[in-house]
Parts: C-alpha cells; structure tokens; sequence
C-alpha cells in the first residue's frame, strides 16, 4: 500500500483492480454454484448449437475467393516455380539431386573442414571442434545425405526468413502506421498452431520441400522483425547525427549507420530465425520436407525408438552448433586491418577454409569414405538404444512410481480437475479469465480477454478448448513445481547455471515427437503422458528466466543484503526473488506458449482437445475449420501473452528494473 | 523461306501425337512417400520400374491424408495404398471434388480389428472368440478404467466404431483413442516388456505381424449392412454389432491427367498389383533386415523379376 499512497493516480487504479476482480470472481462462483443446484438454463452453461455462427463454412467462402477468383493460387504457384529452382540447385549441391548444376553432392569431408574453419574464424578451437564434431557424427552414424537433404532447405529458408524480417522490421521502423498495423498480426502468428500454417502453405505452394520452405520461413519471420526494429529504434541520435554531418544519404544512412550500430540486436534476430528453422525441421515433414523430420516420422512409425533417438541428436548438434556460431558471431567485433595490407591477409581464414574445402574435394575423388559413408558402413547404435530404453523402462521402481502417478496423480487430481473444468458454465470461465487479466494486466487487458474467450465460446469448439486448457494449466503448475527448485539452486552457481542452461537448449532443439513414445511407454495412453510430454517443454523457458533473473539481480542490492545479516534463505526470499519476479513472468508467460505449442502436438499420444481436430484436418479438406481452431488456440494464448506481459513491464517499472 | 520451314516444323510436332507416337512427358512424375515401411518400399520400387521405363521419378514426403488433397492439384502424381477402412473417406471426398482417378485394386486384402499379441492368448485361453475375451475382462483393466477392460482404438479420426460395437455387443471394455499409429506400437512395446495381455486396434499387413506375432479377435461376422441397419447382426437394435470386413480393398489412385501426360508409365500403373506377403516381405527388409527402403526396393526387383517384368509388357 506504501507505493501506493505516494502516487494518487496510480492508486485509484490498483485499488479498484483486486475489488473488481473479486467480484467477477464471485459472479463466476455463484453462476458455478447455480450449474451445481441444477437451477441455471442450459443455455447459459454452454451457448447453443443454433447460435454458433458457421464460421468454418464464411471462411471456406473467403478463402475460395482469394485462391480462384482474386488469382493468388496463380500467384503463388509462380512464386513456387522460383523457390523450385533455388531448391533443385541446393539439392544438387548438398545431396545431389540430379539438377543443374549437377555436380553435387559435395563430400562430407569438405562440408565438415569448411565448417570447422569457420568455427574456428568465430569463437576459436571450442568452435571449430564442436563444429566439426556435429557433421563427423552425423556422417559416421549414415545419417549424412538425409541430414543434407533438411540442411538443402533450411539454407533457403533462413536467409528468405532473415531477408523478409529485415526488410519488414525496417518498414516498421519507418512508418508508425505499419508497425500498429504489423504488431498483432506478428502476435497471432506466433501463437498460431504450427498445423494451421501446414495446410495453406500445401495448397498454395505444392507439397514436398516448396512448401516446407515456406511454413519454415514464415515460422521464423516473427523475431527477425521484432528484433531490426528494436534495434534499429535504439541507435543513439548522436550516431545518427555524425552520419548527417558526413552528408549521407538516406539510403547510405541506412546502411553504414543504422544497420551497423544494429548489428547486435539484428545477429540474435539472426539466431533465433536458425532456431525457429530448426524447431520445424519434424513438423514440415507432413507436407513434404525431406530428410531428417521425415525419416524421423518412419522410424517412429516403425517403433525403432533406439534410431530415432539418434536422429533426435543429429537435430540437437546442428542446432547446438549453428546457435553457438552464430551468438559467437554476435559477439566477435568487427576486424579492422591497416591501409595497405594484402587481400589474402585480410582474408586469412576464408583462404585456409576454401583450401580445406578444395583439398577434400579432391581426395573425395580418390577415397570413396571421404565422399560417402552409407548405412552399412555406419555406426549407428540404434539396436542397442532400443534394448538400454527397454531395459529402463522395465526397472522395478521406475514401473512402480509410474503406476502410483497413474493411479493417484491422474485418477485423483487430473480427471476430476478436468471433469471440473469442463463443468464450469461458459459465462463463469469467461468472467474467471477476465478477472484474472483485470488483476494482473488491467481494464484493457480485461476488456480483451472477454472479447477472445467469447470468441472461442463462439467458434462452437468450447468443451475441446477447455480440455485443451486444462493441459496447459496442469502442465504448467506441474513445470513450476518441478522447475523453480531446480532453477533457484542452478543459480546459486555459475557453474551449474551454464550446464543447466545447456540442458535447456538440447531439451528446446530435441525434437519433442521424441518425448511422445517414452511418454506413452511410461504412462500409458492417459492424460498425465500427455502432461508429461507438455512439462518437459514448458519446464524449459522456466529454468532459463528464473536463472536468467536471478543471475542479474544488482550486486550491490545483494550486498546490502548480506551486510544487514541476511539469511540465504532471507536473501533469497525477501530480496532477490521479489527482483526477479519480473523476468521469471517472462519465462513463465513463455512457459505458456510453449503449452499451447506442444499440447497441440501431444494430440499424437491420443487427446480430445482442440489439436485432435486439428490433426484431423490435415486431410486437407477443411482449411476453414482448421482456422478456426487454430484461432481458437492463438486466442487463448494470447490472452495469457497480453496480461502476463502488461503485468511483467508494470512490475518492472515500479522496481525501477531499465526497459 | 525460314518462315515456311518453321511453320512446317510446328505442324509436324502438332500432329505427332496423331502419328501415334505418344510418349510420356519428360517431367518427373511425383511419388508420395509417408511414413511406414512397405508403403516406402512399394513406392521405391513402383519408381525404379517406372525409371526403368524411361520416366523421370522424384519422391515427396507427405502425410497419408494431405496426400488426397496434393493428389488432385497435381502436385503428387499418384498414391500406391489406398486403404479402404483408413483412408477410404478422404480418398472418397477427393473422388468427390475431382481430380483423382482410381487405378484399380491390389491383390492384396486389407483387414482391420481388434487384435493381440500372442501372450495375451496365454492368460486367457479362449482367444480368439470375443466372447471369451469378454469374460476375461478383467486381466485388461488399468487404472484409469476402474474394474472395465481397456480396448485401445485407433485415432478418432479413423472412425472405427469401437464404441459403438462395445455398447452393441455390451461388452466389458472401456475404449481409449490413441492419437496415433506410433502411439499404438508404444503401447504394445511397454505392455511386451513383462507380457501384460493388451487388445488393440491394429491392421495387416503391417510391419507389427513380424515384431510381435499376433491374432485377430473373432467378432461375429461381418454382413453387409451392418454399419447401416440395426436389424442385422447379433444385436437386432444395434448397429456395429459385428466385426469388420475381413477383406477390405487397397486400391491405386493417380491424378486424372496422368494418362495423358504420361501414358506408358499409366498403363504399367493399371498393370501394377501387390499381394499380402509380398507387402510383409518389403516391410521386413526395412523393419527386420534393417536396408534403406531404396536398397531394399532394389533386392525385391532382382528377386521378383517374374513378377514384375509381366507388368511391363
């Protein structure tokens, strides 16, 4: 309340937020309670069939009309023709599908060389053997050609994805208007379930790589905007002002001004496009992208968890690689040499790198092994693994604990708290979710998420969402249990911070199809694999904030801390928790799009939420209920995203935290 | 005079397809690919031949249901199993909206159930009958169904009616989706380990039959329209009150304009028909054998050419 008093405006606002929530709170409890006695009109539990407007068949329509009568399929299937060829001729050169300029593929040999010559340009020896460690891998357990076959794609999908987000993040930055206009698009694109992107990218760009490459690229716009504007927002004027003196022009200001004192911000743009490209390498492969996500798809199909597992790890190593290259690259400063000084020596490492390029081309030539290395000769430990995951998952008290959670965690709590859930009358949970935004966000956060959950309540798909919230929830609390413990005593070290941190980044890249057969196997076809599965990916943005914030708590407040005899306990508690907060809020609001994510993808374990519909979709003749559900997620989330957020910068800004 | 000879050379490409030199486009011809073994190995075998033939081939990776779609527009040139029971409604929904054309059945039969593994047969003795499996219920329980049997379904999606026959049949089971066919095989890999029975949606030919040999449960026959009118079967106020069709069809499917962009390789396509150990014996090579599905296309040409050489001619 003291923070209070001293700013009148602000305290008309905090006082009447908590009231009005309550009573939202108790308007819901008391149209609950109605349900209960049996007293309230049905349709006021669930809005009737006859009022839901057939939005699915209006879009259909839209949709129609855009594709056939406005032309866009004509378009697009222009546009497919062009991505083709830049395709065919990456296909040719990294997996030698036979197109021009058909002298691919290149060897093995020379693609890891040139890789660790360039970790080594980056960040050094770690680099470069780190580098070259993930393709000898990859070549030595005869994963190479499929490997190359995603990595043919992905060289397309990122720099179009770098170049879009570029140049829309610059558009953004110069008109106000657009950027109004961009944000909630971005917002909902990024909410949006993956297997809504899947559909139209089939029909307007051909299935098979054309159409992987688009829904890649289109996953992995969103940050690459956000961050060239963010940067490009924050160049101090002073720069600027040096570069009017010098009598740039507008474009050359552009260019050797504001791009440059961007860079930082624009490289992590940069790195979390290769990781968006990354985390769809599986997905993309139910509309045709090749190599590792499709023969992933069949081993799992197969039941070959061992295979799998492996392929699983060649995605983490690329992944792990190509994150850390390119964060080294964000923090290697540019090299400046003096006037005079020959081409070569300015170019050392692209010298050495092109000579280790050429010279394993060449022995590739004479030594079939450097060339290729095929199944037979590979060493792949597939067999073994199934046999180790066999044997772990048959141990006396790993079945033992796993049937107690069956029986108690998932017939004592979860059952009955989505039998709960889904008892609840619409309006209640309408109110509930709106009090909650009044409380945390405020009025226009409220405002908002009344709109999108009667939105949801209007797509007719109500009962599904609530099962699909009900995951999330459970899935969520059950990742804070688990890991706020976890991350506070990572954080008591630098040490196990970093190796926590790593944990973190192989849990993310690990392709999360994996978690869904050792789930089962586990659990069984029951909700709590399903939550399971959802947890170990919610559990990761958690860990990594929660460190993240209390690694960057103020020195000096700690100080202050001990030097008034604080316990840890106390430390921890009353003075770097309550700092943190703010930057866990972050982690945990991503916690929650994580859910929403994988909840989706969870529906292959066997749901009946709203990604079961989904995946029925996918048949691929019904794109206007496929929106619609996927609208219905993104609306959701959103309203999560909104308040969480609103309420993360307040806290922020009250405690005095920068932004 | 360069205008007459161009003018010549046109008419004579014009009317070359008149000559009855009809040859196929050189471009390629798209073959899906999803993701299971013998469909993988078909397809890289229908390729070869096709390749053989002098055809251009290239393989897509799809879903087994957005294929349908792909199918229509072109974009995929033809889809070597149609599974009646699996995905017979999207095949049928395509059929509808036009664009596809059906090639003709397989030998092989398709069939789809409720189905064990073999050690299930062990604690209960009466297998295959399902009145038998009925009364041993209770070995099927988990947590989760109480003192109810557990049947494990296929996806929703897949529309199998094993609600529907448990309450026709008023048998003792509960029944539970699964999300998908990995999520069967899962089940079936953890209940292996200590040999828990376990009665699951399964198909043939698949794979599964060479990991873990197993029956078909025996549901009362199937007769036609069973799935429409109450009055036949057992139950006479029921509908699904039989088990399903034993010998359902897999068919080929193509894009309907490719017969006239690449008539030869059409031909051989209507010719093209696979039997149910032929099919076992390709997703073996792959499951069992551990090859590459493009090996493995390449030993079943050599080992096969009888069979497939009269498909040529």
């Amino acid at each position: 309340m003291s923070d209070a008093t001293t700013q009148a405006p602000a305290e008309i606002a905090t006082l009447s937020r908590p009231r009005g929530a309550v009573l939202l709170v108790c308007i819901a409890i008391f149209l609950t309670a109605l349900q209960y006695t049996g007293l309230l009109p049905a349709a006021l539990h669930r809005l009737p069939e006859a009022l839901v407007p057939n939005f699915a068949d209006w879009l259909d329509a839209i949709f129609n009309f855009v594709k056939d009568d406005l032309g866009l399929l004509v378009l697009t299937r222009w546009l497919t023709e062009i991505l083709q060829w830049f395709l065919d001729v990456t296909g040719n050169l990294f997996y030698g599908k036979r197109r021009w300029p058909n002298i691919g593929p290149i060897p093995w040999t020379a693609i890891a060389a040139a890789a660790a010559v360039l970790g080594y340009y980056l960040g050094g020896w770690k680099m470069a053997s780190l580098a070259a460690a993930t393709f000898i891998w990859t070549a030595l357990v005869g994963q190479w050609s499929i490997a190359m076959q995603t990595m043919s794609v992905l060289v397309i999908a990122a720099p179009s994805a770098f170049v879009i987000g570029l140049s829309l993040g610059i558009a953004a930055w110069k008109s106000p208007a657009f950027d109004r206009g961009l944000k909630p698009v971005l917002s909902v694109l990024q909410t949006l379930p993956f297997f809504t992107y899947l559909l139209p990218a089939v029909i307007f760009f051909k299935v098979g790589p054309t159409a992987g490459a688009v829904a890649t690229t289109i996953y992995a716009i969103p940050p690459m905007i956000l961050m060239t504007t963010l940067g490009l927002q924050k160049v101090s004027p002073e720069v600027v002002e040096a570069g009017h003196m010098s009598g740039c022009t507008k474009l050359q200001l552009l260019r050797h001004v504001y791009l440059p004192s961007a860079r930082t911000e624009i490289l992590v743009g940069v790195n979390q496009v290769i990781m968006l490209c990354l985390a769809m390498v599986v997905l993309t492969a139910f509309i045709g992208m090749p190599g590792l996500g499709a023969k992933l798809l069949a081993m799992m199909g197969s039941f070959k968890l061992g295979r799998s597992f492996e392929i699983g790890i060649t995605i983490v190593l690329l992944a792990v690689t190509l994150d850390r290259m390119s964060k080294a690259w964000v923090a290697k400063q540019p090299e400046h040499f003096e006037r005079g000084t020959p081409w070569w020596q300015r170019h050392f490492m692209l010298v050495i790198g092109t000579a280790a390029f050429v010279f394993f081309c060449i022995v590739a030539q004479f030594f079939e092994l450097a060339s290729e290395i095929g199944r037979r000769q590979s060493l792949s430990m597939g067999k073994e693994m199934d046999v180790a995951i066999k044997w772990f998952l048959n141990i006396e008290w790993v079945k033992a604990s796993t049937h107690f959670m069956r029986a108690f965690v998932n017939v004592q709590i979860l059952i009955p708290f989505r039998n709960f859930l889904l008892s609840i009358p619409t309006p209640a949970v309408i109110l509930l979710v709106t009090a909650f935004a009044l409380w945390l966000g405020g009025r226009r956060q409220a405002i908002t998420a009344a709109i999108f959950f009667s939105l949801v309540a209007l797509s007719g798909w109500w009962d599904r969402s609530m099962i699909t919230l009900y995951s999330v929830i459970s899935a969520v609390s059950l990742a804070m249990l688990l890991g706020l413990p976890i991350a506070i005593l990572a954080a008591r070290s630098e040490k196990w911070s970093k190796r926590m941190l790593l944990v973190c980044d192989t849990a993310q890249t690990f392709p999360s199809f994996i978690y869904l057969i050792p789930a089962i196997m586990l659990f069984g076809i029951t909700d709590i694999a399903v939550i399971f599965s959802i947890l170990i990916f919610a559990m990761v943005p958690l860990i990594r904030y929660t460190i993240e914030g209390l690694r960057t708590v103020p020195l000096e407040v700690i100080e202050a801390a001990e030097m008034s005899g604080a316990t840890r306990m106390q430390r921890l508690i009353k003075v770097e928790l309550p700092l943190a907060l703010p930057t866990m809020a972050v982690g945990f609001n991503q916690a929650i799009m994580f859910a929403f994510f994988m909840v989706i993808i969870a529906a292959f374990i066997g749901t009946q939420d709203l990604g079961q519909e989904l995946q029925r979709t996918l048949a691929g003749t019904d794109l206007g209920k496929n929106f619609v559900l996927g609208i219905c997620v993104s609306l959701m989330a959103l309203t999560f995203d909104l308040t969480i957020l609103k309420w993360s910068s307040d806290r922020k800004r009250l405690l005095g935290l920068g932004e | 005079m360069k205008k007459t000879t161009t003018a010549l050379v046109a008419g004579v490409l014009a009317a070359l397809p008149f000559a009855g030199f009809a040859q196929d486009s050189s471009d390629p011809i798209v073959i899906p690919i999803h993701n299971w073994s013998s469909q993988i190995v078909m397809s890289n075998v229908v390729g070869q031949i096709f390749e053989a033939n002098g055809n251009n081939v290239e393989f897509v990776t799809t879903d087994s249901q957005a294929v349908y779609e792909s199918v229509r527009l072109g974009d995929v040139t033809l889809e070597m199993e149609v599974w009646e029971g699996a995905f017979g409604a999207s095949f049928r929904a395509a059929m509808e909206k036009g664009g596809i054309v059906d090639v003709g059945d397989h030998d092989a039969v398709t069939r789809e159930d409720w189905w064990y593994p073999m050690w299930t047969k062990d604690a209960c003795p009466g297998l295959p009958d399902w009145k038998a499996l009925n009364e041993c219920a209770a070995l099927f329980t988990t947590a989760e169904t109480g003192d109810k049997g557990r049947y494990l379904d296929g996806p929703v999606d897949w529309l199998k009616h094993g609600a529907e026959r448990v309450e026709a049949l008023d048998m003792n089971f509960t029944v539970v989706n699964a999300g998908s066919a990995a999520a069967l095989w899962a089940a079936i890999g953890a209940a292996e380990a200590d040999k828990t029975p376990i009665v699951v949606f399964n198909w043939t030919p698949n794979f599964a039959e060479a990991v873990w040999p197993g029956e078909f449960v025996e549901f009362p026959e199937w007769v036609e329209g069973c799935d429409k009118d109450p009055a036949v079967g057992p139950n006479p106020n029921a509908l699904y009150d039989c088990g399903n069709p034993a010998k359902g069809y897999m068919k080929k499917a193509a894009w309907e304009g490719m017969q006239e962009k690449w008539p030869s390789a059409y031909s051989i396509l209507e010719q093209i028909s696979f039997t149910n150990p032929q099919i076992a014996q390709m997703a073996k090579m792959v499951d069992i054998d551990e090859m590459e599905p493009e090996e493995a296309a390449e030993v079943w040409l050599e080992e096969n050419k009888d069979v497939w050489s009269a498909w040529v001619n």
